[in-house]
């Protein structure tokens, strides 16, 4: 009697017909495996042509790099993810925004006890620029913005606060809600706020206003004005620099850092 | 500002608008005029600034009277502005808000930005002078100035056409860039889908794909960039780079903390690494992601991450619970202390002060007073004294 299917001689075909499966499987990953180690050598290739050609115009021109990130965005691709990614090795790019990390980590240190670790982009990018001297290349504001983007992976608190058409960057891990930076966002105007200007403004309560500035007090961003004509008026040193009784030095920011 | 007049707004027969702009300030050369808050427009023929809050207060100024313009960039509360060189206003202008102004050069203040997109079409403008072949309907402002003016107007021609050629070479060189760019980000797009489809398949598999073959996919994703499709890290951590950048680290780290108590920030760490590697940087994924394999990989140093998010470095040796215990003993030796007193007596820096203050708070060591002159410890005396 002939019964397929059935007997140790059927099983053992069967777990034999299963491991070819499986071995094809296997083979079918490691074939689109070794696609893409070609194609990634292919463009490996192409990427350093170009870089060949236009290695300089993304060191030098600040709006370019700006097309390029964009670009890269695009499709998916994150050029600054690593320092052993294609990008940074070859083009460079990488360095270019790591160094400027560490530079922007610097400033703010140094000036977290004026400011509490709040500062303008216009500030933070001029005292960059300072730091960095006359014959190092020129950075843009978009450039500062992508590498403070990067350090937030760095858990120390870095963010980016929209303020009246520029950026209050934060460099200290406070904690800052809405109210908090709708209320940064009332004083950029005039580098300071009062109680009775947020409640006509924003239409508070008393006690909301005087939470949210007490929190700016207690974090070291705002300072309070109690000799002020009228009411108490709340100032922030990220806002106001023409009051500012000396520069800090590139020597003084690195001794900053203990 | 005496060679604007006032205006309709309108546009005439053959005149069109390439640009405008909110929150354009006009100055008379240094100084400021009542013009402070309009919408600014650029068309083939002329500059017309209306205000914002007024729409009948409108005037103009021909582009015929420009001589050449300059950017000047962005400052700490400054907006990026554009300064405007004109030429003598000619005697048959039409009445506008000034008669005189001692200044012969206009600056436009752009307090919503916008400065560099109007620039360009600015600058485009004044070299096509597309002004000239199509005359409108009003009389064309000619520069009838004497001798005087001319000879000037010359050797600022002179630098008007330097800056163009510049500028041509420059366009030049970039509409190459930008062409290469843009065929190279097509392989790069292919190389995406690719990843994309690989990561499909091995969702697929689930577990018939070896190891190997992943550690692999990932170093490939590690070269391009792309984001892990399966774990959604980018390029997912745990290649063979970041094992090899986790030893390197605790071979470099080892002196560093020792010298500072045995535990650093991350972001100090950061710029510590940086700084002396020099070239071929680490970005802060790849140090973030080095650290988190230093435990598994069994060496003296691990990373750590405090509540607040606050991530550092410490020897294994160094232990922060017993750290708390001198802590609790410095505090009650003074009574009470903010973070920044703590940390210049013991020599640490602000944000590790503060996590040690925190972590002693949180093991009921410390009690805290929060005004708003500051967060302040105290030692708990619930807990000690009954």
């Amino acid at each position: 009697m002939h019964r397929r299917g059935v007997g140790a001689g059927a099983i053992a075909k069967k777990k034999l017909a299963e491991a070819k499966y499986k071995e094809r499987g296997t083979v079918l990953a490691e074939d689109q495996l070794a696609q893409m180690s070609k194609q990634l050598d292919m463009f490996k290739t192409n990427l350093e042509e170009f870089a060949s050609k236009h290695k300089q115009e993304i060191r030098k021109n600040p709006e370019f790099r700006v097309q390029f990130q964009d670009m890269c965005a695009t499709i998916g691709v994150d050029p600054l993810a690593s320092g052993k990614g294609f990008w940074s090795e070859m083009l460079g790019v990488g360095d270019f925004y790591y160094e400027l990390g560490v530079q922007i980590i610097e400033v703010c240190l140094a000036l977290k006890h004026r400011n509490g670790g709040l500062i303008t982009l216009e500030e933070l990018h001029q005292q960059v620029l300072k730091g960095r001297g006359k014959f190092a290349q020129d950075v843009s504001q978009d450039d500062l913005l992508r590498a403070i983007k990067k350090l937030k992976v760095l858990g120390n608190g870095f963010g980016i606060i929209p303020v009246g058409g520029t950026y209050l960057i934060q460099s200290v891990p406070a904690e800052l809600n809405m109210d908090h930076t709708v209320v940064l966002q009332l004083a950029e105007k005039k580098g300071y706020v009062t109680v009775s200007e947020i409640k006509s403004s924003l239409k508070w309560e008393t006690e909301r206003a005087k939470q949210v500035l007490e929190h700016l007090l207690k974090e070291g961003m705002a300072w309070l004005d109690t000799q002020a004509a009228g009411e108490p008026q709340y100032w922030l040193p990220a806002l106001f620099t023409e009051l500012y009784s000396q520069e800090i030095t590139p020597e003084e920011a690195k001794e900053a850092i203990p | 500002m005496d060679r604007f007049a006032w205006t309709s707004g309108l546009l005439e027969l053959g005149e069109t608008l390439v640009v405008q702009q909110r929150g354009v300030r006009l100055c008379d050369g240094e100084e400021k005029v009542k013009f402070d808050s309009g919408v600014l427009l650029l068309s083939t023929h002329r500059l017309i600034w209306r205000d914002q809050k007024n729409h009948e207060c409108c005037i103009a100024i021909p582009l015929s009277q420009i001589v050449f313009i300059e950017e000047q960039a962005a400052g700490i509360g400054k907006s990026a502005k554009i300064v405007v060189h004109l030429h003598p206003a000619s005697s048959n202008k039409e009445p506008g808000p000034f008669q005189s102004s001692k200044y012969s050069y206009i600056k436009l203040s752009f307090r919503e930005h916008g400065q560099i997109e109007f620039y360009r079409r600015l600058s485009e403008e004044i070299t096509q002078r597309r002004w000239e072949n199509m005359p409108t309907g009003q009389t064309i402002q000619v520069n009838k100035d004497p001798q005087a003016g001319r000879i000037r107007a010359v050797g600022i021609v002179g630098i008007e056409r330097k800056l163009e050629e510049k500028r041509k070479e420059t366009d030049k060189n970039i509409s190459e860039a930008f062409e290469d760019l843009s065929k190279l980000m097509e392989k790069a797009k292919e190389m995406v889908e690719l990843s994309k489809s690989i990561a499909n398949k091995i969702k697929e598999k689930q577990g018939d794909i070896t190891e190997d073959e992943t550690i692999r996919f990932k170093s490939y994703l590690l070269s391009m960039g792309i984001a892990n499709p399966v774990t959604r890290e980018t390029y997912g951590s745990g290649t063979h780079y970041h094992m090899q950048l986790a030893k390197q680290l605790a071979g470099i780290l080892q002196t560093p903390l020792e010298e500072r108590g045995g535990i650093m920030s991350l972001t100090e760490v950061y710029c510590l690494v940086n700084r002396a590697r020099g070239l071929e940087l680490l970005s802060p994924e790849d140090l973030v992601n080095a650290c988190k394999m230093l435990e598994s990989l069994k060496l003296p140093l691990r990373l750590r991450i405090f509540d607040s998010g606050v991530m550092v470095i410490e020897l294994q040796s160094h232990n922060e619970e017993e750290m708390v215990a001198s802590a609790l003993e410095t505090v009650s030796e003074k009574g009470s202390l903010t973070a920044d007193e703590f940390a210049k007596l013991v020599g640490m820096s602000v944000l590790l002060a503060k996590e040690r203050l925190l972590l002693a708070e949180k093991m009921g060591h410390l009690c805290r007073d929060d005004s708003v002159e500051g967060l302040r410890f105290y030692p708990n005396l619930f807990l000690t004294q009954s």
